[in-house]
């Protein structure tokens, strides 16, 4: 689904990203590990169009997507999270969750401003759906507060739940464990798992190794921007690279 | 032809000189708290005003100009104190409202107690022009290139070698790490606004004697120091610089080779068109959004 | 009942429809009116940007320029060129649409100051037009307008009307006009809000980052509601000056798009209520601060200042917050 080609980003002359090369496919849970500062997070951000790549190659169903807006890759079935959580905090819980049927809906400027009918149905079904995402996620009880009002673990799940409004076919998550405690982390392992079983691609940027280990198909194991290992969970538990980078080689 | 030509430069660059000026103001204010300060106009009003208030009152012309900096230079600190202290989280069009407001307020009461005439400042050194490759240069203009360039030069001196004007930088650049490691940054924004304030009201004095000056000259010069300071890029001292003397010069050769009275459409059409190919002004940092 | 007229979208439009059609019963004095029609026609102006500014985060610092071109406009082709007014009013909103798109797709990729630095350049160059171009728009000294007519009938503030048998003077058929003009501004700015568009421009807002990762093409967004704000601004530009019958280029000035903004923040930013009132305020202020006489301009000044620091969402949802406060609070003693 993902494919990856020798991708470089320099910033200011410091490689982040060196020499890239993987592939996602359809279907996998696919995560990204590595210490803090690897360019897990940069990575992420070449792929979802926020950044532009030095050099390399990315292809998303074989369409090379370099250089191509957010906005126009979602509209490509990809739709992702981040690390430092993007809330529309001038908005209720709902509407950030409707926000993320945009691409679904066809309804322009004229029925807009005169509210015709055809608006008012699309609009009911896109509310519809959206209290059924975030039933989904967990967040069923917030749905008409604002979502400034909300904890931290409860905007972790709606920002999710607005990805998957858009329907996506791959959803990257950045650190969705990050700051939750355990109880929350395994709801959301529950939540991921649930994701992937109706045929979502995920791609999974994180740090508890726990959940990392016992809901990834495939791992992909970067230090300072290249790779250092790939492969299954088993095969990098026991890679001796990884142990070496990991336990202070 | 050529003399021509010269005497348009003169004039630009003295009158950039003095946009380079507010523009620096606007600068440093904009660098240590991210507001855009459209009262800084009024700081050389206060400085041409001011000077011309004390004088009035029988004080020597330098010990005048003294006073009218100094008294900028409470107003600037009062500025922040009062006005943009307290409202520490607002948004950025409200603090742009809150700048304006206050710039009307100052030019409310400078109308209330100095009039609302025009008033000329004497030059500092007499009118006898210099003759120079057959274009005039008035005394002024040399005062007003002095002046700003030691302003500049003391200005880089002091960012770059004195404890106070490090730690000015450093809040600037991380505020956090400031506080961190001991700056007091609310001492730092009030200082920030003197200093800005001690600009503006030297430029104004000094650049007096040649534009006249009033109570509500202010506005127009905050926006051409915007202007400039856009131009070379907000938050950079070089683009405020440079930004300032090219808006001086491009006006004045529009006003002398194709009408004064686009003169500032012209320069309104350069700053647009420079922010469509370089967002970020001809020196402003180029930074990398971070998600 | 209640509760649901309570938590109904368009409440407020009732409530301002009665004020506003209640002010005839209880006001007589022409000059009152020539104010009432202008505070509806600038509250109309001000409640297109508010969709530009309070929902979708984009600072305009030159809508004026808009303003102007839809009255000057006007004021050229019915005045010198003898078109109806209506084909004049429809061209302009057309010209400024289409100014505005082509300056917007470019400037509105700028953020924060450099926008505003953008919008106040476009503003200017307007301005610094009619300024200059004096033998179309009689330059620094204005123009006079001809009167707005539709078919052979002509709106005049001296005119005499009769409306279902009752006699109504001129100056409060202007009046009535705008005050019609006005809800419908505000019904279709409600209705964009609560649409899907009104929610793809205050994600923008919100967070531009998210409104991308979901499909929003921002740009696209942003240079539309740039649009329908000039939009509006053209056209209430266009019946100012068939109402006022003469403009000058101060309408197109730096200090007016201040005024219209400052409205906008003053009564508070992403509500049509808030900022008509900000308008009803700004529009009524200098009224009562004549009574200052020189201290006029600080005494504004101070105010504007004051109201920003201390309530910097504007008074209209402070007074709003303080209120469901006080409720709640008596609310929860019973």
């Amino acid at each position: 689904m993902i494919d990856v080609k020798g991708l470089d980003k320099v910033f200011g002359g410091v490689h982040a990203i060196e020499g890239l090369e993987f592939s996602v496919d359809q279907g996998q849970v696919y995560s990204v590990i590595g210490p803090n500062g690897a360019g897990k997070t940069t990575l992420f951000n070449l792929i979802t169009g926020f950044y532009t790549p030095t050099r390399g190659e990315i292809t998303l169903n074989g369409e090379s997507v370099v250089g191509m807006d957010p906005n126009r890759l979602a509209e490509r079935g990809m739709c992702r999270t981040f690390q430092q959580m993007q809330i529309c905090m001038n908005m209720t819980a709902l509407e950030n969750v409707m926000l993320g049927r945009h691409l679904k809906i066809r309804s322009g400027l004229l029925s807009s401003m005169f509210r015709l009918p055809a608006l008012y149905r699309e609009e009911r079904a896109c509310r519809e759906r959206s209290k059924e995402l975030m039933e989904f996620v967990g967040c069923g009880n917030y749905i008409n507060t604002d979502a400034s009002a909300m904890s931290y673990g409860a905007l972790k799940r709606l920002e999710i739940a607005r990805a998957l409004a858009a329907d996506p076919k791959i959803l990257l998550l950045d650190e969705p464990a990050a700051g939750l405690n355990a109880t929350e982390t395994a709801e959301l392992e529950e939540l991921i798992r649930k994701v992937a079983d109706e045929g979502v691609t995920v791609m999974l940027v994180e740090h508890d190794m726990k959940l990392v280990m016992g809901i990834s198909d495939r791992l992909l194991v970067i230090n300072y921007g290249r790779k250092l290992a790939e492969g299954t969970p088993e095969e990098i538990r026991n890679n001796p690279d990884v142990i070496a980078a990991y336990l202070g080689g | 032809m050529f003399s021509e030509f010269l005497q348009y430069l003169f004039t630009g660059i003295t009158i950039g000189a003095t946009y380079a000026l507010v523009a620096l103001g606007f600068t440093i204010i904009y660098n240590a708290s991210h507001v855009i300060n459209f009262a800084q106009g009024e700081f050389l009003m206060i400085g041409g005003m001011g000077t011309v208030a004390f004088m009035g009152l029988g004080i020597p012309m330098f010990f005048a100009i003294v006073l009218a900096v100094l008294l900028a230079c409470l107003v600037g600190i009062a500025l922040q104190r009062l006005a943009i202290a307290p409202a520490k989280n607002a948004d950025v069009v409200t603090l742009i409202i809150i700048t304006i407001g206050a710039s009307i307020f100052i030019r409310g009461i400078a109308q209330v107690v100095w009039g609302k005439d025009y008033h000329v400042v004497p030059s500092f050194s007499g009118d006898e022009p210099i003759r120079l490759g057959g274009a005039v240069l008035n005394t002024q203009s040399m005062w007003v290139l002095s002046i700003g360039t030691v302003l500049v030069v003391a200005l880089i001196l002091f960012f770059t070698r004195t404890l106070i004007g490090r730690a000015i930088l450093g809040t600037s650049m991380n505020k956090l790490a400031a506080q961190l490691v001991g700056v007091k940054t609310q001492m730092v924004l009030m200082l920030a606004f003197g200093l800005s304030a001690l600009l503006g009201s030297v430029a104004g004095v000094t650049v007096a004697p040649i534009t006249f000056t009033a109570y509500d000259i202010g506005i127009l010069l905050a926006l051409k120091g915007f202007v400039a300071a856009a131009l070379g890029g907000l938050g950079s001292g070089l683009g405020a610089v440079v930004g300032g003397i090219l808006l001086g010069v491009v006006e004045a050769m529009t006003a002398g080779y194709i009408s004064s009275e686009y003169k500032d459409a012209v320069a309104f059409s350069m700053i647009l068109l420079v922010l469509f190919f370089m967002p970020r002004g001809l020196f402003g940092a180029r930074t990398v959004e971070r998600v | 009942m209640f509760e649901r007229f309570l938590n109904w979208r368009m409440n407020y439009v009732v409530v301002l429809a009665v004020i506003v059609f209640a002010i005839p019963l209880v006001m007589e004095n022409p000059f009152y009116y020539d104010m009432a029609t202008q505070i509806a026609i600038i509250a109309a102006t001000v409640v297109g940007l508010n969709l530009l500014v309070g929902y979708a985060g984009q600072i305009s610092l030159g809508h004026a320029g808009f303003y102007g071109i839809g009255a000057y406009f006007s004021a050229i082709a019915t005045t010198t060129y003898g078109w109806p007014p209506l084909l004049a009013m429809i061209v302009a909103a057309a010209v400024v649409g289409l100014v505005a798109y082509i300056v917007g797709r470019p400037i509105l990729k700028l953020k924060g100051h450099y926008l505003s630095m953008a919008t106040l350049a476009v503003g200017f160059i307007i301005a610094i037009i009619i300024n200059n171009e004096g033998q179309m728009t009689g330059g620094p000294d204005g123009m006079p307008v001809a009167p707005f007519s539709l078919f052979g009938w002509e709106l005049s503030s001296f005119g005499l009307y009769s409306f279902f048998g009752m006699a109504v003077p001129g100056h409060v058929a202007w009046y009535l006009v705008m005050a019609v003009i006005l809800l419908i501004a505000v019904i279709l700015a409600q209705n964009i809000i609560d649409s899907p568009l009104g929610r793809a421009l205050r994600s923008i807002h919100g967070s531009e980052i998210a409104a991308r990762t979901v499909g929003v093409d921002t740009a696209r967004y942003k240079s539309l509601v740039f649009v329908i704000s000039a939009i509006y601004a053209s056209v209430m530009g266009s019946i100012f000056a068939h109402f006022s019958g003469f403009i000058t280029p101060a309408i197109a000035s730096f200090d007016y798009s201040i005024v219209l903004i400052t409205m906008v923040v003053l009564g508070g930013m992403a509500s049509p209520m808030g900022v008509i009132l900000g308008a009803v305020a700004l529009k009524l202020l200098p009224q009562f601060l004549a009574g200052f006489q020189e201290y006029e301009t600080a005494v504004f000044g101070f105010i504007l200042m004051a109201t920003m620091i201390f309530m910097p969402k504007g008074f209209y949802p402070t007074a709003v917050n303080f209120v469901r406060g006080k409720l709640r609070k008596s609310g929860g003693e019973a």
